[in-house]
């Protein structure tokens, strides 16, 4: 069976794969090599390990109030991803369990909107918090985040899984709607709202573009704006961009790891 | 009349349970949009607005910043999409083979991009492609290239570079999606075709391919809108944004820039946002119309 030719594809199969896996994995290496170097040693393409992990680690700290970033990032990120799930999951709930016509119309209006680019509602969202008086703050970086399309919809998908039985069987018991929700919905739904809960934060965690624009002062930055800000000079200091962006990547790397399948779930269900 | 009081109730639940997204969604979505547009028609400087009808317009189609802004976007857009689908879906095929060696090893490898936040890869390739970065000196090395390639300083490599670093980025994610599709391919259609003598090439092209065309045109839409609106890349890899001349900028880095850069002119930026927008919802309906015409 095994004829010169299958065995060539084969080859170059994992030729193909090999390389592939490489590349993608070499950026990480080279951040983490780079936390060791000098920035001078960085951009003339260094690729061992240097002494200058340190000295690295030293600077940043002192250029970044690290304590009140890593709070203003996880407040952002944790407090917005709460508020997301429980918004979203009412929202698509409601969307499955409880059908009309007209909403099942707005519905419809939801997935249109779902191709709305950010960058035509910044300008009117930044002079509305402005209005506001909430440019600075937490809320302005959250509030716009919290109702997300993806989340209702991925939701609502979820909720055909749902077993009506349980619903019925909960309002004979004499439980109102809400209760139903909060006591039998959220707590059979929990691997969902983990796989949500992970795509959330990350999204979150990531934000860029809004936050450059909202967060003005150095106090209220996120870890990522401040590691976008360390680039901003035009030789910056690359052994401690590395220390930040090791920082930043972090996270979402160390949930990756421990819920690998629930993280891979949740990007494939939140667009199914 | 108990009937209908229960049908009712449950009318009233049910918007009860949507009305906090919906409202969130009109005050955040719904109407910035509306605002956006009807801004779109504004001309002034700052806070400073009159209704300037079509200025905006005709202003669009002089400014020789907006034409590069939008070339360079499409630029993106034709390349850099179909190289990432092509490599996700060699990859996803060559990773559907469970008799592969390592298979869950390179799924995750070549996932694993697609955890980093877009800044913090972002500004690891600006390090990666300095001009004696570790790039050049591995192409030189390899006597690929006999002297380093000035990446972020010429217009068409710096160009090269925020291609490649989108499709580091992103490669990973469509082909999970492909791999996923893969998985629900009856294997017997696969069986069937070897027992015929049908190569694997053939098997790839005429089983898998059409079987999975609802997906890749998923993924062609959501790459394309992601591709659309690029911003971090193309404002961290540079040395400053968009650099060099403008060879980076997109249609959102420019956007940025008339709004928070200098003294904003939101109405112009408002303008240049809707051409996002009907680019956008263009390939929407394009893909609205080619799922129904499958369904018939």
């Amino acid at each position: 069976m095994s004829n010169p030719l299958a065995l060539l594809g084969r080859v170059a199969t994992y030729a193909l794969l090999i390389i592939a896996a490489f590349v993608s994995v070499f950026p990480f290496l080279w951040m983490l090599i780079g936390a060791t170097n000098y920035s001078a040693d960085i951009i003339k393409g260094k690729v061992t390990p240097g002494t200058a992990l340190l000295q690295n680690i030293s600077v940043f700290f002192n250029s970044v109030d690290m304590p009140r970033i890593l709070f203003n990032s996880f407040f952002i990120a944790g407090v917005g991803t709460a508020l997301t799930l429980l918004i979203s999951s009412l929202a698509g709930y409601g969307f499955e369990m409880f059908r009309s016509k007209f909403r099942e119309k707005v519905f419809g209006g939801l997935l249109l909107m779902l191709s709305i680019p950010f960058a035509a509602l910044m300008i009117p969202l930044f002079i509305m918090m402005a209005n506001f008086k909430m440019i600075n703050t937490y809320q302005a970086i959250i509030l716009p985040t919290v109702a997300s399309i993806f989340i209702i919809f991925y939701f609502r998908q979820a909720t055909k899984a749902f077993p009506h039985e349980l619903r019925d069987a909960a309002r004979i018991d004499g439980l109102k709607e809400w209760q139903i929700f909060l006591y039998v919905y959220m707590p059979v739904m929990r691997s969902t709202y983990a796989a949500a809960t992970i795509i959330v934060f990350m999204a979150n965690w990531n934000n860029y573009l809004w936050p450059l624009i909202v967060l003005q002062t150095n106090e209220m930055k996120t870890l990522t704006l401040v590691v976008a800000g360390l680039t901003s000079a035009y030789t910056p200091d690359f052994g401690v961009v590395m220390v930040g962006a090791i920082f930043a990547t972090l996270p979402t790397l160390v949930i990756f790891f421990l819920l690998q399948r629930r993280f891979v779930e949740g990007m494939l269900g939140a667009v199914k | 009349m108990a009937q209908s009081g229960l049908a009712r109730n449950e009318h009233l639940s049910g918007w009860l349970f949507v009305m906090p997204a919906l409202v969130l969604l009109g005050l955040f979505m719904i109407y910035p949009i509306l605002w956006s547009l009807w801004m779109s028609f504004q001309v002034g400087r700052g806070m400073a607005f009159s209704f300037g009808g079509f200025t905006n317009i005709m202003r669009l189609t002089q400014d020789p910043v907006f034409l590069r802004a939008l070339t360079n976007t499409l630029t993106f857009l034709a390349i850099q999409v179909p190289i990432m689908l092509v490599l996700a879906l060699l990859f996803a095929n060559a990773l559907n083979d469970s008799k592969l060696w390592g298979r869950g090893l390179f799924r995750t490898a070549i996932f694993l991009p697609c955890v980093t936040s877009l800044v913090a890869y972002s500004v690891v390739f600006r390090s990666m492609f300095a001009q004696d970065g570790v790039i050049n000196q591995f192409l030189m090395f390899a006597h690929i290239i006999a002297s380093p390639i000035p990446w972020m300083a010429d217009p068409f490599w710096s160009k090269v570079v925020i291609i490649s670093a989108i499709t580091w980025r992103w490669t990973g994610y469509n082909m999970i999606f492909y791999l996923a599709a893969m998985q629900n391919i009856d294997r017997s259609i696969y069986e069937a075709a070897k027992i015929d003598g049908v190569p694997a090439w053939a098997r790839f092209w005429y089983i898998t391919v059409p079987m999975l065309k609802p997906v890749i045109l998923f993924t062609t839409v959501i790459s394309t809108i992601g591709t659309l609106q690029l911003f971090d890349e193309p404002n961290l890899i540079p040395s400053t944004p968009g650099a060099p001349s403008d060879s980076t900028l997109t249609l959102s880095l420019y956007i940025y820039n008339l709004s928070f850069k200098f003294m904003p002119s939101f109405g112009y930026a408002a303008t240049v946002s809707y051409v996002i927008v009907v680019m956008v919802g263009i390939l929407t309906l394009i893909q609205f119309l080619a799922a129904r015409e499958r369904r018939t």
